[in-house]
């Protein structure tokens, strides 16, 4: 178990700086996730933390030590590749047992250790096979395994589950999930599919252009974004952004500029009574796409077009459509997408009028 | 094909009259794309039957050749099978010299150039695919340069660098100059290359050092390609005529193909049947590397790497 600490760590590849001044804590124990669209520097993150990259500036600590001069088998760091990154070459026994040899562990114990741990990954018949004769989710086992079987302070994932098919990636998602639990190993896990890092993390570290904007729980990163990148990439549908420029009809009362309201698809009404008490805006159905439990509306309206949400409720038919968005469900961000929480009165006319008579 | 044309009709529902003539019509073009299909393989296979003629022709007549007598070499039409095969040419042949000596010349120096050669190719190959240091394009340009010199043009000054080392006329001597081949580093650099990068992180966060990532896991992937430059290797110097030749001033280090292109001005006469038993003996040896690593050099060729 171990905690890292990434400190005012920058990364330049030749002229091109993909990381500056990053600073994050990943707590021990902890299943943290980065997660940001390709080229946000999270993978080459992961890799200055496993060793295999080294960082241009800054320091990074593993526990209370410092690493940076400190080769990436001696950091006591396992890694699951995209691809696996078996050896071709060896027996899933071989693979799964190269770095107990490396480390001089004696026959004895290897053979335990790999008994042990291929039982618990189900690989035990197929330790004298070839990588190339299993199948995606069982390579994915074997590197799993080897990573395992180091019994390493920290467990670095980097994109492991995007070369299985749905169905399996939902397994193993559960499974590693379960595995985390048992082990109680600080997880460092990599993706660019934000459902699977609100799904496994219990912290995740949304980047993007090689800056963190935000490090929180799941749930708070869904219901208390920091600014408008975090709103707009976390959620299925993302959150609906809209200019104030193209806002029309928004009752409230301001001292600060705001830049750009959202709302979360799941939060608007559709053709609410005149109880609901919110933003509303009128617009025309173009696309209805009907997931079972869920249907998923896109809206053309005058300032955009944006999606709803339904949960449960029977498909609208009707053309055009009145859109409510109660106002504690409204989110308002600065010029510079930064979120603003405060000095924003929404819904105040209403109040009024309703208490005038 | 009959049946074919009866189960067409047979699976589908006999309507109208003009339906089934559809139906007819189709099993009918359906029959000729099977016939044509059919011709096609023929061709294919007739064509590659020609091939292996053209290849296998001068071996069987070697072989032929070798067990006949001086004049049944001559007949025409030539007479495939020997009534009478003469086994004698092989003891003859082997007997025309030092032929026991030539032979182990010739084991010692093509296998020690292979061993020295694995010994340079493989750091260097490994070298120049995965590490990035000063001037290693250069030294990779040096090296592929000499990929374009001919052996005929620098034989004379390495003849006088041996000599000048007293190596003339020594195992060492035929063997030092080909220590390293600038075919197998570019071939092997190649193999290398395409190896992924994630498969030495991996082995590097295994804390496997530098010699065993090599190897234990690269050399054995890039197996093929080195079996087949190891075989082209042996071969090429096994079969090597002018070398030798040029080298070696009498029979202390002189290899097999030297003996052999003696046998023909035994007695004046081309003593073919005793020249083709010496060729025999000559390519034995190659035949038997050759069976014992064919499923290497056939998986080299095809080799699609490991996903």
């Amino acid at each position: 178990m171990a905690k890292i600490e990434l400190r005012n760590i920058s990364k330049k590849f030749k002229d091109d700086t993909v990381i500056q001044n990053l600073n994050l804590t990943i707590k021990d124990g902890s299943f943290t996730v980065l997660v940001g669209p390709s080229g946000c520097g999270k993978s080459t993150t992961l890799r200055m933390v496993a060793g295999l990259e080294q960082q241009s500036g800054g320091d990074i600590w593993i526990d209370d030590k410092c690493v940076n001069d400190t080769p990436p088998g001696l950091r006591d760091v396992a890694m699951v590749f995209q691809n696996y990154a078996l050896y071709p070459t060896m027996s899933v026994r071989g693979n799964i047992e190269f770095g107990l040899k490396n480390r001089g562990v004696a026959k004895a114990d290897r053979d335990k250790l790999v008994k042990d741990i291929s039982e618990i990954v189900g690989l035990a018949p197929y330790l004298d096979k070839k990588p190339q004769s299993l199948s995606g989710g069982q390579r994915q086992r074997v590197a799993l395994a080897r990573a395992m079987v180091k019994q390493p302070k920290v467990f670095i994932l980097d994109e492991p589950l995007s070369n299985l098919d749905a169905k399996l990636r939902g397994q193993m998602r559960t499974e590693l999930i379960q595995l985390h639990k048992r082990l109680g190993t600080t997880f460092v896990y990599v993706t660019h599919d934000q459902v699977e890092a609100m799904s496994m993390g219990d912290e995740i570290v949304v980047m993007n252009k090689g800056v963190i904007q935000q490090a929180d729980s799941p749930m708070k990163l869904y219901n208390d974004p920091e600014n408008l990148f975090t709103a707009e990439f976390i959620g299925t549908p993302a959150m609906n952004t809209m200019n104030m420029k193209d806002v029309q009809g928004l009752d409230i009362q301001t001292s600060v500029s705001i830049g750009f309201m959202g709302f979360r698809p799941e939060q608007a009404l559709l053709n609410a009574g005149p109880e609901a008490r919110g933003h509303v805006i009128e617009g025309e159905i173009v696309t209805r796409e009907s997931l079972g439990a869920e249907q998923i509306y896109q809206i053309r309206a005058r300032g955009g077009v944006f999606f709803v949400k339904t949960f449960l409720a029977p498909l609208e038919t009707a053309d055009r459509v009145k859109v409510t968005i109660p106002y504690e469900h409204l989110f308002y961000f600065g010029l510079g997408g930064e979120r603003l929480r405060s000095g924003i009165e929404a819904g105040a006319r209403q109040l009024v009028a309703a208490g005038g008579v | 094909m009959l049946k074919a044309v009866n189960d067409t009709i047979g699976g589908t529902p006999i309507g109208t009259a003009a339906e089934s003539d559809r139906v007819f019509v189709r099993s009918r073009q359906q029959a000729l794309r099977r016939a044509l299909r059919a011709v096609l393989q023929v061709v294919n296979y007739a064509g590659l039957l020609v091939l292996v003629l053209v290849f296998a022709m001068p071996f069987a007549w070697m072989l032929s050749t070798s067990l006949k007598t001086l004049p049944e070499t001559m007949i025409f039409p030539p007479e495939w099978i020997p009534s009478n095969p003469v086994w004698q040419n092989f003891a003859d042949a082997w007997n025309t010299g030092p032929f026991l000596s030539y032979f182990v010349n010739s084991v010692v120096i093509a296998v020690g150039i292979l061993v020295l050669q694995m010994l340079t190719i493989i750091p260097a190959s490994y070298a120049f695919a995965r590490y990035k240091f000063k001037g290693s394009g250069f030294l990779f340009g040096i090296v592929m340069v000499t990929l374009m010199i001919p052996g005929q043009l620098i034989f004379l000054p390495v003849y006088l660098e041996l000599s000048a080392f007293k190596l003339l006329n020594t195992h060492l001597g035929l063997i030092l100059p080909f220590a390293s081949s600038a075919f197998g580093i570019f071939l092997l650099r190649q193999a290398f290359m395409q190896i992924s990068d994630e498969l030495l992180e991996a082995a590097r966060l295994d804390q496997a050092a530098e010699w065993k990532i090599i190897l234990q896991i690269m050399v054995p992937m890039v197996k093929p390609v080195l079996v087949t430059f190891a075989l082209f290797s042996f071969i090429a110097h096994w079969n090597d005529y002018f070398w030798p030749l040029v080298m070696t001033t009498n029979e202390t280090a002189r290899t097999l193909p030297l003996g052999i292109a003696k046998i023909r001005e035994v007695e004046g006469v081309a003593t073919w049947n005793t020249l083709m038993a010496g060729n025999l003996i000559l390519v034995a040896p190659i035949l038997l590397v050759f069976f014992l690593s064919q499923r290497q050099i056939i998986k080299a060729f095809v080799y699609n790497g490991v996903k």
